[in-house]
Parts: structure tokens; C-alpha cells; sequence
């Protein structure tokens, strides 16, 4: 069943980016984890080697099926990926005053960040039947929504803000992608103007507290803004070329949140300086591009949108995450692909690149 | 005109592609720019602010709520403590540092290493507490040789402080520093390891209104740890206000007079229930616990005979004695086993079977009714009162005057005490019930027991003309700025099932107890209050030979606990008092003078204000 053809379209260039990220990545959390006085966590490096492992087979077992399998499976996939869901919702394990983790043996899997890749799936399926010059209309537009909202809800109740905001910009970004009809346009926006003061109006005071310390985290100087700060002085002391490895002191004393996971850029910035978190950048950039141009030249519908979808899943984490960490945006737990610890964060951005690889190898073969 | 793309219109996404690219290049470029101005522009700073880890935070701690009697006369508030502290990263060397501070002041140098071994691996610029609460005296030592003392950080917090030594001690309970184990439990989500919680009474009870928030600031350092200046403050937020229900006169007045006794008293507005005094005796000095307490001196304290750790008011339990003659006089009047004509005769003892039973009075009360057995507290009458009852019908009433069950106070560990019937002591002993127990159970003794709380909420039903309250402590919950949070309401538990004319004897007999020419506590009637009351005298040893009460001295421990129970002024009664004294041996001399005493610093210190 595997077409020796295709062989010879496996795409190197987005492999290497890949490779080139993920070393970065290691690298970066073997030095937020061993620099630390104390720490706890030491296993995390290895532990996530071999996430990677994983994450690697699974990219495999994703492109050697071709993707119009996911066009005809997409229902399953995403009923799946609700079911899981559900599952943690009722017999999740509770950690730090949120359900979000199945235990699957010795490893534990957020099933949200599974959700990204079948929401991916089932709206590129839904819009690779619809989509049309003139743009969709209102009514072509409440099953995707509606097919949004369910994960959306089940994850924001867990609660896990990030991940939800996430899945919510995935959809808007394919949506937007695939054109909406300006009249629908125009009614959506007024009705969004309308009902966000409407809804603020009916707030108890303590939510609208929390929102504005969500958009605004110096209102928060002992929590999120603190943190802020130190993040700020860890990526700016780091200069133009960085305190060297394994010398960051923000990182090895323990003053940055979450160095591991949310805030492992900081750690980078503040070892490598510009020039190292500068090429970062600029690797991600070049992976953001190469996403568009797999998207671009694939000549089937499905395909195309299934690759946006996934470059805009890639785009947003980094977007939030870095610019969160620089004090560009909100404190919310996105994950850093690639670079951030976490079994599901890098297991699910792997099944992304698989879905792109698989794109990939097989446009030109369809004709 | 409108193409569906199910086929290939590639070109067509092409142009959607481009749109997606240059929001792609947007984005992108923003983050370069912040990089570059934070890495760049603001490298040299933000280095230097790095350096020593020159932000921190410090925590700011909230005043503990004020606790205040019912007319605003203050109970608890908070003194400024000094506690030292040290950061390790800023102590270099921390050795020499340590050697200086105990130099200058006389702590002991073995001391503070230990609290540096325990607090190290918390991260180097984490501050460690070395002491607490220290005197004035060491505080300018400190203050004075702050630039030798590196690392060294002093900082003020409020501490609870107790304004009279025994200041209703039980009720109003005590802090110290919360547990290992309570931080687990989760029941304390505001508090941080090193807070003060309330462990008893009403600082237990009230805690999540008294502790307020936790504030910080974060202020920026020099190398050497010291603050340049703040860069933002969030206030700690105070705890609420207590207002109790209590009244600090009739307690000062009943825990003066239980000095040197062991008992308890408890004072009660009849018709709300509210506590206006609650005391236990011996107490114990709440300051003691905020201050820190050597194991030493906790030891003491629990291994006191006298239990000074206990709240008797709630937690002693001990039989009724002739009080609870005032539930078989309501039992037997409501059963009509007597009526308010019923004449029984008192020999000075009364048989059954082949056992005698004694009346207190050997020479015996010769014949009387009700109101006259009340009043002289006659055994006799009360034996065959009860004999005609039955111990069941006679747990009955008992029970419906709220004896035997918590009375639902906002206090932990309250006892229920116990009300003995029928079915009780089968499944207790496996042995049927004996008509001669029903006879010491009608004169408060035998398995009965219970609480002076419950006696003061019985005395005050019976004042109110029957209706059970809950007793309530807590009158108020204002905030620092003094809005209302919370607002105290009597909460009705019960009634007790009597007629009208069932209460009106036995207040008469209550009355008589105190205003008759042979009523047992005579010897308190006061000039322009009449007080209506019912006395007790608990015996310790069930049965008592004839001469060994007449000739011997007896042991302390085994002589009869004083019981008295009252209401004033009779007519409208404003104050239900119940009282026992351990030992006190007569109800009429060891507890009637101190019921008397709290209810005339109420009703007399009321009219002065």
C-alpha cells in the first residue's frame, strides 16, 4: 500500500526544521531542569526524549496512510477525541486544581491537546465540501461552530483557558481562511459588538477582576505580573548573545515560573540571547512558511485546509507563548512546540507535522 | 458568480495563502521587534536587575479581625512583632554573618544555625525565619548595626493579642501556628506555612472570617539584599470583625468569682439565646499559645488534673442533681401523675422494696405540693413523682428539654451528655431497667448527665415561658471598615411541652426557691431583684452511710459538686444563669452566690450605662 513514489516526495526541508527545533528544544529543557539548586525534575529531560520517540513513530504512522483516510475517517477521529474528553472529565486525574490527564499506564495524556488535531480534521472535512468563491454563508457556518464549541466547552471547564483559546483560533483561522460571505461577516462582527459589552455588563465583579488581570498581568504584581517581570529580565539579560549555557541565573534560581514548560523561552533568551532565541524565530517563521507552501500547492481542498489548519495551530502556540513570555500578551499555559516539556504538547504537534508530511508527499501524486 | 471547489481552483487558494503569509510576517516581525528591544534597548538594565535577583517579593500579613463584646468593649486585637530573617544568597558569607548577629544580640549562635539547616534548599533567596517576636531591646541592637549584618532583614507583622490575661479564654479560644497536616486538608486556602490559625473556640470557629488576605509587595534590592525602594504594593486586606453576643462585665464578674474553683457558668439572655457570658475554670493564658509555648508548659497544661484545657460550660458533663427537679416537676404535672393540690408526705426517707432511700432533709419535709417541694427541694416528693412516671416517660420531657442532645452552639466539641432509658441501659448493660434507679434518676442523679450549657438553655426556656434557642455567640461580622457582613438571628431549637399552668407552678416553686421563708437558696434574695433559681448539690459517691457524712472531713476529691440554676428578675426575666462548681459541695453557698453576682453585674450594670 505505501507507493515507492512517494519516497522520493518525502520533504527533507520540513524534517529538518523539525530536527533543527526540537534539538534546540532539548537542549533548552535539559538546561531549565539541570541548572536549577534543587530540582525535582531531572527525569523530564529523559522522559522527554522520549515523548520525542514517540512523537516520531507517530509522525511515521501518520504520513504513510494517505490523508484522504482522514477525510473519510474524520467523524471517527473526532468523536474519539470528545469521548476522551469526556472521559477525563469524569475520571480524569486532578492535578493542581484541574482535570485534564488520562492516566494511560505510567504516562499521563492531556486529551486537549489531541482535540486541536481531530478539531483540525473535522472542520478542513466539513469546509473541503463547502468552501466556495463567494464565501460561506451563516447557515454553512453553524455546524463548524457548533463543532468548535462542544470540545471548546468540555476544555474550559476542565479549566484550561489556554488550550480552549487555542482550539477556538485554530477554527476562526480555517474559517477565515476558507472565506466568509461579507454578509455574514457583517452580522457576525455586530453581533459581537453587541453582545461583548452585554455580557460584561451581566460579569459579577470578581470575574470582570479576573478578565482584567487576564489582559492586563500588572494588576497582578505578587501573581502573573510578577512573574512577567522575571521573565522580562531573564530574556533581556540575556543580551546579544546570552549568558551561556547552563549560566542563566534567572533560570538556575528558581525565579522564573514554570521554566519547563510555559516559560522555557525565557530560559533560552536568557542562555543564548538574541542570537540564539533571534534564530529560533526565525526557525519557526521557516516552518510557518513551509506549512503555507505545502498548503498552497496541494491542489485538493481537503488537503489544502488541513495543512493551514495545522500551520495555524503551530503559528498560534508560538505567537501566545512567546509573546506572552515577553509581556506581549496575556499569562495564559500555552505550550511552545517543540520546545516545551509535556508527552501530549509534543506528541500532538508530531501528528501535526505527520499530517503535513503526508500533504506533502502526496500532492503531486493525485493527478 | 460562484464556483464550488470541490474540484481544483488552485489558484484561488493561492491568493488566500498570500493573505495568510503576510499576517504570518506581522506577527513574526512583532516579536523580533520586542526581542530586539528587550535584548538590546533594554539589555544593559535588565542585566543589571538580574545580577542579584534584584526584584523579590515580600509578603505583607493581615491583621487578624478584632473581637469585641457586645457593647464594643475590645477582647482581641493585634500588637506589632518583630521577626528576623535571613536570605542566604544575600548573608555572604552566612557564617560570619550569624556569628555577628548572635554578638550583638545574645541569641544563642547553636539556635540559629539549626533554623538555617531546616530552612536551607528552599532556594538561596528565599528568607528564612530565625526568629520570632523579638524584645525592643534586640530590635535597635539589630537596627543599629544593620550595614555589619548582611542578609539580615527585619520585618513587622501583626500578632494576636489578648487583652485580658483570662479574657473568656475557652470561648474565645486561641492561635498557633498552622500544621503540616492542616495545610494539607486543604480547609485553609488563604493560609501559608508559618500563619497563625485559630485552634479553638471562636477564633476556630470564625476563622475564614478573621484571617483576611495576604498582600505583598515587590521591591527592588541592592547586592546586599536591602530594599532601594518598593515598585509595587498590593495591601493585605484586614480580617473581618467579630461583635459577640457576650457581655465582658458578667464575664470579667463570673470568671473573677470561679478563680481559684473548678467549674463553669454560663449566662443567657432568655429570649434570643444569646450567650452573655460563658466560663471555664481553670483557664488558661491565650497569649501564651500566640507567644509560643515550650513543651515544657504544654505538658503542664494537659496533664493538669484540673483540665484547664477544657471547656466545661460545653464539655463537662455531670449529673443534673436537684435541678433536674424541675424536669420532673414538669414531667408529673403534664403526665398528671400531681396536680398542683397533690399532697405528698415526707418522712425524711422513702422505701421501696426493701431499700430506703433518704430525703436530704433527715427530719423529713412533712407534707407538701409541688410549689413546696421545689422550693425545699424535698427528695421524697420527687421520688414518688418519678416512680409514677416511669423512666421512660420521664426521659420524655428530659429530652424535650433539650437535654441529652447538643444544644447546637458554634463551638467544636460540644458534649451531648446523656439522658438514661429503658432501652438504653439494656443495650449499654444487657440488664433490664430497676424501678430504684428511676429514683435516683428523678432527683438528677444515677446515669443522667449533662453540660452546664444545657442547664442555662433549660433555666432559660423555662424564663422565656418554654422556648428552647440555640445558643448563639456571634451578634456581628463587620468588615475592617465596619459594613455588615453577617448578622446574627436567635435560632429557635425547641419548646419545652408544658401548659400554662404547668409553667406558672413551676416558676412559683423557682421563686419560692429563692424569695420563700424555706426556700433552699434564701440566702441570695437581693434588695429590688427577685431572682428565681433551683439549687443542686451532685453526689460524687452514689450511696453515703449515715456517719461517714456526719463525722468525717471528706477527701476534696470526693465531695458533692454545687449546682445552681437561675433566672432575674422573675417577673421579666433578662438573664438565665446556670452554674456548677466541682467540689463546691452546696449548691446554695458555693454556686447560688456567683449565679447571684453575674446576674447583678448585668442587670445593675445595665442600668448604670
Amino acid at each position: 500500500m505505501f507507493d515507492r513514489r512517494l519516497a522520493q516526495f518525502f520533504d527533507w526541508g520540513l524534517l529538518g526544521i523539525v530536527v533543527l527545533i526540537g534539538g534546540a528544544g532539548l537542549l533548552t529543557l535539559y538546561s531549565a531542569v539541570n541548572s536549577g539548586a534543587v530540582n525535582p525534575y531531572s527525569a523530564f529531560f529523559l522522559k522527554q526524549t522520549v515523548w520525542f520517540c514517540i512523537g516520531f513513530v507517530l509522525m511515521i504512522g501518520v504520513f504513510l496512510f494517505s490523508y484522504k483516510m482522514f477525510e473519510q475517517w474524520g467523524n471517527v477521529i473526532y468523536g474519539i477525541c470528545i469521548v476522551l474528553l469526556l472521559w477525563v472529565e469524569w475520571f480524569g486525574k486532578y492535578v493542581g486544581g484541574s482535570r485534564r490527564w488520562l492516566e494511560i499506564g505510567p504516562a499521563s495524556l492531556q486529551p486537549s491537546e489531541l482535540v486541536k488535531i481531530g478539531v483540525i480534521i473535522i472542520l478542513a472535512r466539513y469546509f473541503a465540501k463547502t468552501v466556495n468563491t463567494r464565501g460561506l454563508s451563516l447557515r454553512e457556518l453553524v455546524r463548524p461552530m457548533i463543532l468548535t464549541l462542544i470540545p471548546v466547552a468540555i476544555i474550559v471547564r476542565q479549566p484550561d483557558l489556554g488550550t480552549g483559546m487555542v482550539v477556538v483560533l485554530i477554527a476562526l483561522s480555517i474559517t477565515v481562511f476558507v472565506k466568509i460571505e461579507r454578509r455574514a461577516l457583517i452580522t457576525i462582527i455586530s453581533g459581537c459588538m453587541v453582545a461583548v459589552p452585554l455580557v460584561w455588563f451581566l460579569l459579577k465583579p470578581y470575574q470582570k477582576r479576573r478578565i482584567l488581570t487576564f489582559l492586563d498581568p500588572e494588576r497582578d504584581p505578587l501573581g502573573a505580573g510578577y512573574h512577567i517581570i522575571q521573565s522580562k529580565i531573564a530574556i533581556g539579560s540575556g543580551m546579544l548573545s546570552g549568558k551561556g549555557y547552563l549560566q542563566g541565573t534567572q533560570n538556575a534560581l528558581d525565579f522564573l515560573p514554570e521554566q519547563h514548560t510555559d516559560f522555557i523561552f525565557s530560559v533560552l533568551a536568557e542562555e543564548w540571547g538574541l542570537v540564539g532565541s533571534g534564530l529560533l524565530l526565525i526557525l519557526f517563521f521557516l516552518l510557518i512558511l513551509w506549512g503555507l507552501n505545502i498548503a498552497q500547492s496541494c491542489r485538493d481542498p481537503f488537503g489544502n485546509i488541513l495543512s493551514v489548519g495545522v500551520t495555524a495551530m503551530i503559528f498560534w502556540q508560538v505567537v501566545i507563548n512567546i509573546g506572552m513570555v515577553m509581556g506581549l500578551m496575556p499569562v495564559v499555559g500555552v505550550t511552545l512546540p517543540f520546545i516545551s516539556y509535556g508527552g501530549s504538547s509534543i506528541i500532538t504537534v508530531m501528528m501535526g507535522i505527520g499530517l503535513l508530511m503526508n500533504v506533502s508527499m502526496r500532492r503531486y501524486i493525485f493527478e | 458568480m460562484t464556483t464550488h471547489l470541490n474540484t481544483v481552483a488552485s489558484e484561488w487558494f493561492k491568493q488566500r495563502i498570500i493573505g495568510v503569509v503576510l499576517i504570518a510576517v506581522a506577527a513574526f516581525v512583532i516579536l523580533f521587534a520586542r526581542l530586539f528591544y528587550l535584548q538590546l534597548v533594554e539589555g544593559e538594565r535588565l542585566r543589571h536587575l538580574s545580577v542579584n535577583n534584584r526584584i523579590r517579593l515580600q509578603d505583607i500579613e493581615p491583621s487578624r479581625g478584632l473581637i469585641f463584646d457586645r457593647n464594643g468593649m475590645r477582647i482581641a486585637d493585634n500588637r506589632p512583632a518583630f521577626d528576623i530573617y535571613i536570605t542566604l544568597k544575600d548573608a555572604r558569607p552566612a557564617e560570619k554573618t550569624l556569628e555577628k548577629l548572635a554578638f550583638y544580640t545574645d541569641f544563642p549562635i547553636e539556635e540559629l544555625k539549626e533554623k538555617i539547616k531546616k530552612g536551607r534548599g528552599r532556594g538561596a533567596y528565599k528568607p528564612i525565619l530565625i526568629r520570632q517576636d523579638i524584645s525592643w531591646d534586640t530590635l535597635a541592637a539589630i537596627e543599629v548595626h544593620k550595614f555589619d549584618l548582611p542578609g539580615i532583614t527585619v520585618n513587622v507583622k501583626p500578632r494576636r493579642h489578648y487583652l485580658d490575661k483570662n479574657g473568656a479564654a475557652h470561648l474565645i479560644g486561641y492561635l498557633s501556628e498552622i500544621s503540616a497536616n492542616e495545610l494539607k486538608s486543604g480547609k485553609y486556602p488563604g493560609s501559608r506555612s508559618g500563619d497563625f490559625i485559630g485552634k479553638f473556640g471562636v477564633e476556630k470557629a470564625h476563622e475564614n472570617y478573621l484571617q483576611g488576605k495576604h498582600g505583598g509587595r515587590q521591591v527592588e534590592v541592592d547586592v546586599r539584599g536591602r530594599v532601594i525602594r518598593p515598585l509595587k504594593t498590593v495591601a493585605a486586606k484586614p480580617g473581618n470583625n467579630l461583635i459577640l453576643t457576650l457581655d465582658q462585665k458578667v464575664q470579667a464578674r463570673a470568671e473573677n468569682r470561679l478563680s481559684g474553683q473548678v467549674g463553669a457558668a454560663v449566662a443567657i439572655e432568655p429570649d434570643t439565646g444569646r450567650i452573655l457570658a460563658l466560663a471555664s475554670s481553670p483557664a488558661y493564658n491565650q497569649n501564651a499559645f500566640v507567644d509560643g509555648m515550650s513543651a515544657k508548659a504544654w505538658r503542664a497544661l494537659n496533664s493538669n488534673p484540673d483540665h484547664p484545657m477544657v471547656n466545661k460550660a460545653i464539655q463537662g458533663t455531670y449529673p443534673p442533681a436537684s435541678t433536674y427537679k424541675i424536669v420532673t416537676a414538669i414531667a408529673g404535672l403534664e403526665e398528671g401523675v400531681i396536680d398542683q393540690d397533690t399532697l405528698i408526705h415526707c418522712p425524711g426517707w422513702f422505701k421501696l422494696g426493701n431499700r430506703v432511700s433518704r430525703c436530704w432533709k433527715k427530719g423529713g419535709h412533712g407534707k407538701m405540693n409541688v410549689i413546696q417541694a421545689i422550693e425545699q427541694s424535698c427528695d421524697v416528693y420527687f421520688y414518688q413523682v418519678g416512680l409514677k412516671l416511669g423512666i421512660d416517660r420521664l426521659a420524655w420531657h428530659a429530652k424535650a428539654c433539650g437535654l441529652g442532645t447538643r444544644t447546637g452552639i458554634r463551638l467544636d466539641r460540644e458534649k451531648s451528655g446523656l439522658i438514661p432509658t429503658a432501652a438504653w441501659k439494656k443495650r449499654r448493660y444487657g440488664i433490664p431497667w430497676q424501678q430504684g434507679e428511676t429514683l435516683s434518676v428523678a432527683i438528677g442523679q444515677g446515669y443522667n448527665l449533662v453540660t452546664p450549657l444545657q442547664m442555662a438553655v433549660l433555666t432559660a426556656a423555662v424564663a422565656n415561658a418554654g422556648t428552647r434557642y440555640r445558643p448563639m455567640i456571634l451578634e456581628r461580622i463587620e468588615t475592617a471598615e465596619g459594613e455588615t457582613v453577617f448578622q446574627g438571628a436567635p435560632e429557635v431549637t425547641g419548646r419545652l411541652s408544658m401548659t400554662p399552668t404547668t409553667l406558672a407552678l413551676v416558676r412559683r416553686g423557682l421563686f419560692d426557691v429563692v424569695q420563700g421563708e424555706a426556700g433552699t437558696a434564701r440566702r441570695i434574695r437581693t434588695r429590688g431583684i427577685n431572682i428565681s433559681g433551683k439549687t443542686g448539690t451532685a453526689q460524687i459517691i452514689a450511696l453515703k452511710s449515715e456517719e461517714e457524712e456526719e463525722e468525717t472531713e471528706v477527701e476534696d476529691r470526693f465531695k458533692d459538686h454545687a449546682w445552681f440554676v437561675a433566672y432575674a428578675p422573675s417577673e421579666s426575666p433578662q438573664i438565665a444563669v446556670a452554674v456548677i462548681i466541682e467540689h463546691g459541695e452546696h449548691g446554695s453557698s458555693a454556686a447560688a452566690p456567683i449565679a447571684q453576682d453575674m446576674i447583678l453585674a448585668y442587670l445593675r450594670g445595665e442600668k448604670k450605662n
